[in-house]
């Protein structure tokens, strides 16, 4: 046999896993994506008191596929004097970074790509900070006055989140003892606890980081139409609009994940390591057959024979995944037994994940926009000092527990105590210094008759 | 989206000044504005607003139809607040025949005009604080307004133009539900008013866009001629409707709300507890609806005496003035209305100096102009 | 009615020296608008209170009339003096706000144009309404010193109506474009002109209609 083909088929059969994983990605990913916006869309009606998508398709279920359809279908514009190649390159190098830093995540013990390496989680934030670059050639490749000076806020916006996200990132590797994504998570279920709760400003900041690493309210001021600089995106239409938005979305969920591996113990279900709490083993089954029942209770309510078909499809399907839930549990003795962990993980490390998104879309319906100027603020004098404080405790407080033998939790508790003492008085010193920058900036002056008034 | 225009002039100083230009069309200007700025940087160092894009010539047209004719026309330039251009065109035209509408007509006609206020502060309130970022308020202040315009519609058949009263008093008897209909929304509207308030009021990131934004002390108001909100968050506890009152306020129990500082902030309390007090003015309208005619006895052909009139009232947006000089005949001989936004719009320049670009939406946002009045 | 012909003019008012028009002092003709062609408004009557007293005796043969017309003072002055009445007004008589500034116009009179400021003082809770007749190529004073608030006002006017403001800061057009031909509210404007030529070089089309 040919040797080249011979060593590619070896290849393929030792890692046909991740390659499949790989492979999944690039192909479902934006499937999801488009339905995370679907989910933002209903999500955001809620709040506004009304119902969001619902023509296309039932429910609109079927938006993602008919906005996918509609991008593709566009005409491609590129502007006149723009730059063709680095046009083309920009979306595509962002959504790249987004894709391959995915590739260091995993969703479940084994939905990962690149397993087993010993960077983990830092491979995905480095890969991830690449981004930034996709945006400000977009922007420069526009020859758009707006565009540029958009991109370049974006720009400055994310390399100043990347420091707090960073060293929110550090105090929980310091708990951790390691990068390697794997082992976090065991050590997550060794230590009985999620680091959520050894080190909750750790997590708090990364959150607050995360938001502002995705351009997403309160901090999208580039991106904001109502603003006089459009942003990057402005030249951009169709498909290659598509690309970066996708972008916008795998980041958002590389940020969760990261979080969620991190701080919220990964594919761990809530006390893990609780034995007599082993029957919450059985929640995603159970929760999926509610949600199944459910649709059977409300089939029989809809006003139209397509709706009740349609409600009883969702049901079946709920059913049939739950009852796959159910043949994979350790009590069934049957060959589904080995996806046990794999499907197990992957639901409670999706359902976190979930939550965590949630999250992003529940402030972005509730807060106003940050200013640019009050964005940086934040940034620099308040979340990074903040962060690099609660690094210091987690060490002293590890430190403490190690060579004095202090209870980790009692450790944990008085340093976290401490991080925050020091966040407020970060807060009140910063009220401070901003309330009278600005005071001192709008002295009051009689009216003036300039001649270009009014 | 917008016109992209960007040219630098020298200043005296040698120093590069950036002219930029928020385009008539944009999606912040609350209809077809142009402001130009001049920037220091990111600073707005002076600017120019160009006008007059949505000018239709109304005070022209006035000289060229008969009173009546004229009346729909007035309800097209603040068409955000039509009840309130009505109310003031009528009393102004009534002033001129030296009659008045019987205190029934009153009562309604103050009833409906403060539920329009309400309705032209929950648009405002919804759209500034889009402009600001907060996507949510604007669809809680539709949901009332919607109820506010189904009332109108029951009452005079239109939601937003209405042409809701007429010379001389009412053309349409209120429906048989309005107090009930008006009782329910009021009830209603205080824990909606909450939830706008849950949302914005004490939320750090609003107060740090709206603090110190967009200042405009008493006398500078003054002096500039703004009214309405801006002056009372100014400081100046000032009220038409209590200085000289119209149509029914006089017998109504309400606050005026004022301001300390001027900024966007106070703007936005003051039109929040407005909208409280109108919906108190409500209240105790209901309760008492006198009984009687709702028309005067004006005659079908008005050829109010010559002479002229000038009179104002407190609409949503500021001072709503009517000038009606008559020359016997049938047709005004001059209308001319002194429109609030056009008056607050002039304060512009003064409030944005000094901020950066971004606080410009925010601030235009603050002063609650409709192009349609600014322009005529 | 009784009111029908005005009073005979108070003898402190002398001639007015209203420049180019002779007919202002004419016996018979009413104070109120120093016109011919003009009939008297019925329910005008002269004022006579503490207010144009004060002013009376401030400013002389400055005020030409002092009228109230349905319960409104009306002053007429001379358009000469208006700066310092204006001044007098805000800083005196506490009128500290310029609620409205318009003008009319009476074609077939002498002084074609009726510049009308509506003064409203929060002090006092009152209103005050003065009325500047002037000429056509006349030029009066631009009161922006005096109360801000003219600046926008004073440009419609001149836009709407072609009377020039000395000493405006930035006069011109406010609400119609720059280089528009014609003054649209004088009363030889017709309803249905427009610039024509403004229109066909910058719209493309014939005729705005």
């Amino acid at each position: 046999m040919n040797p080249t083909l011979h060593s590619i088929l070896a290849f393929v059969e030792t890692w046909w896993v991740e390659l499949l994983c790989a492979v999944l990605i690039v192909l479902v990913v934006p499937l999801i994506a488009g339905y995370i916006v679907l989910v933002e869309r209903k999500v955001m009606a809620d709040m506004q008191a009304r119902l969001g998508p619902m023509r296309v398709g039932p429910h609109g279920l079927l938006q993602p596929i008919a906005d996918a359809l509609k991008l593709l279908i566009k005409e491609d514009l590129i502007p006149h004097n723009a730059d063709q190649f680095i046009f083309w390159l920009a979306p595509v190098l962002s959504m790249t970074a987004a894709l391959t830093s995915m590739g260091a995540v995993a969703f479940g013990p084994w939905f990962q790509v690149a397993r087993d390496i010993n960077i983990g989680l830092l491979f995905v934030v480095g890969v991830s900070a690449l981004g930034p670059f996709g945006i400000v050639l977009g922007g420069w490749a526009s020859n758009n006055h707006y565009s540029i000076i958009g991109a370049l806020r974006s720009t400055a916006q994310l390399i100043s989140y990347e420091t707090t996200a960073g060293f929110a990132l550090v105090s929980g590797f310091l708990l951790a003892g390691t990068l390697n994504v794997r082992a976090i998570v065991e050590t997550q279920r060794t230590d009985h606890a999620w680091y959520v709760f050894l080190a909750p400003v750790g997590f708090f900041t990364y959150l607050i980081a995360s938001i502002a690493e995705t351009n997403r309210a309160p901090f999208d001021l580039p991106e904001a139409e109502s603003e006089l600089v459009a942003g990057y995106m402005t030249e951009y239409s169709g498909f290659r609009w598509s690309l970066y938005f996708l972008a916008e979305y795998a980041n958002m969920i590389v940020v969760a994940s990261v979080g969620t591996t991190l701080f919220l113990g990964g594919w761990l279900r809530p006390f893990s390591s609780v034995h007599w709490l082993g029957w919450l083993d059985a929640a995603p089954t159970l929760l999926l057959a509610a949600v199944g029942a459910y649709c059977v209770f409300r089939a029989g309510k809809q006003p139209s024979r397509v709706q009740s078909l349609f409600m009883w499809a969702v049901a079946f399907a709920c059913f049939v995944v739950a009852a796959i839930f159910a043949l994979a549990s350790p009590f069934s003795h049957l060959p589904l037994e080995k996806m046990h962990d794999g499907l197990y993980g992957a639901f409670w490390f999706l359902l976190k994940d979930s939550a965590y998104i949630y999250i992003f879309m529940w402030l972005r319906f509730t807060l106003p926009r940050f200013r640019f100027d009050q964005l940086m603020r934040l940034g620099w004098h308040i979340l990074i000092p903040l962060a690099l404080i609660n690094v210091v405790d987690v060490g002293v407080a590890l430190a403490l527990s190690s060579e004095f033998g202090l209870n980790r939790w009692l450790a944990m508790v008085v340093t976290t105590a401490a991080t925050l003492g020091a966040a407020t008085l970060l807060l009140r010193w910063n009220d401070k210094y901003s309330a009278a920058a600005s005071a001192s900036l709008l002295a009051d002056s009689s009216v003036v008759e300039d001649p270009h008034a009014g | 989206m917008h016109e992209n225009g960007a040219q630098k002039t020298d200043t005296l100083f040698g120093a590069d000044e950036l002219v930029i230009n928020m385009g008539p069309q944009h999606p912040s200007t609350h209809g077809v504005l142009r402001v130009k700025l001049k920037l220091d940087g990111e600073r707005v160092v002076g600017s120019e607003c160009v006008i007059g894009y949505l000018h239709r010539g109304v005070e022209k047209i006035a000289e060229n139809r008969t009173y009546q004719q004229f009346a729909p026309y007035v309800d097209r330039m603040d068409y955000v607040a039509a009840v309130s251009n009505g109310l003031g065109y009528c009393e102004a035209v009534e002033k001129l025949l030296v009659a008045e509408a019987p205190p029934r007509a009153r009562v309604i006609r103050t009833i409906l005009t403060e539920l329009q206020r309400i309705a032209s502060h929950l648009l405002w309130l919804g759209t500034h604080a889009l402009d600001i970022g907060a996507l949510t308020p604007l669809f809680y202040c539709m949901r009332e307004r919607e109820e506010i315009l189904k009332i109108f519609e029951k009452y005079c058949g239109a939601r937003l133009t209405t042409h809701a009263f007429r010379i001389g008093g009412l053309q349409y008897e209120a429906y048989d539900n309005l107090e009930k209909d008006v009782e329910r929304f009021c009830k209603d509207f205080e824990s909606r008013i909450q939830q706008y308030s849950d949302l914005l009021t004490g939320n750090s990131i609003w107060i740090g866009r709206t603090r110190n934004v967009g200042l405009l002390n008493s006398a500078d108001c003054i002096a500039l001629g703004a009214s309405g909100p801006v002056l009372r968050a100014s400081g100046v506890k000032w009220d038409m409707r209590k200085a000289m009152p119209y149509a029914a306020y006089d017998q109504y129990k309400f606050e005026i709300p004022i301001g300390t500082r001027g900024d966007t902030y106070d703007r936005y309390m003051v039109r929040i507890e407005e909208m409280r007090q109108s919906r108190l003015i409500c209240l105790q309208a209901i309760e008492n609806i006198p009984a009687g005619p709702i028309m005067a006895r004006v005659g079908k052909v008005l050829k109010p005496p010559r002479g002229e009139v000038y009179h104002s009232i407190e609409g949503p947006k500021g001072i709503l003035g009517y000038y009606i000089v008559s020359d016997g005949s049938i047709q005004p001989y001059r209308v001319r209305i002194r429109p609030p936004s056009f008056i607050n719009l002039q304060a512009l320049d003064k409030m944005i100096r000094g901020h950066l670009v971004t606080d410009v939406v925010a601030i235009i946002g603050t002063l609650d102009i409709v192009l349609g009045e600014v322009d005529r | 009615m009784a009111d029908k012909s005005k009073a005979p003019q108070s003898p402190d008012i002398s001639q007015p020296d209203v420049s180019g028009s002779s007919s202002a002092s004419a016996a018979g003709a009413p104070p109120s608008s120093p016109a011919k062609g003009v009939a008297p408004a019925p329910l005008q009557v002269p004022l006579d209170n503490e207010l144009s007293r004060r002013y009376r005796e401030r400013f002389g043969a400055a005020i030409l009339d002092a009228l109230e017309d349905r319960k409104q003072s009306i002053f007429i002055v001379h358009a000469a003096q208006l700066l310092e009445i204006a001044r007098y007004s805000r800083d005196e008589e506490k009128f500290d706000l310029l609620e409205d500034y318009t003008a009319v116009d009476w074609p077939r009179r002498e002084k074609r144009f009726d510049l009308v400021a509506q003064l409203y003082s929060f002090t006092h809770n009152t209103r005050l309404r003065l009325k500047i007749p002037l000429g056509v190529e006349e030029q009066p004073s631009t009161l922006v010193p005096i109360w801000p608030a003219a600046n926008w006002l004073e440009r419609e006017i001149f836009d709407l109506f072609g009377i020039t403001f000395l000493g405006h800061p930035n006069l011109k057009r406010i609400l119609l474009p720059d280089e528009w031909q014609g003054h649209p509210l004088r009363k030889d404007y017709d309803i249905l002109q427009q610039d024509t030529a403004w229109v066909r070089e910058n719209l493309g089309i014939e005729s705005g209609q």
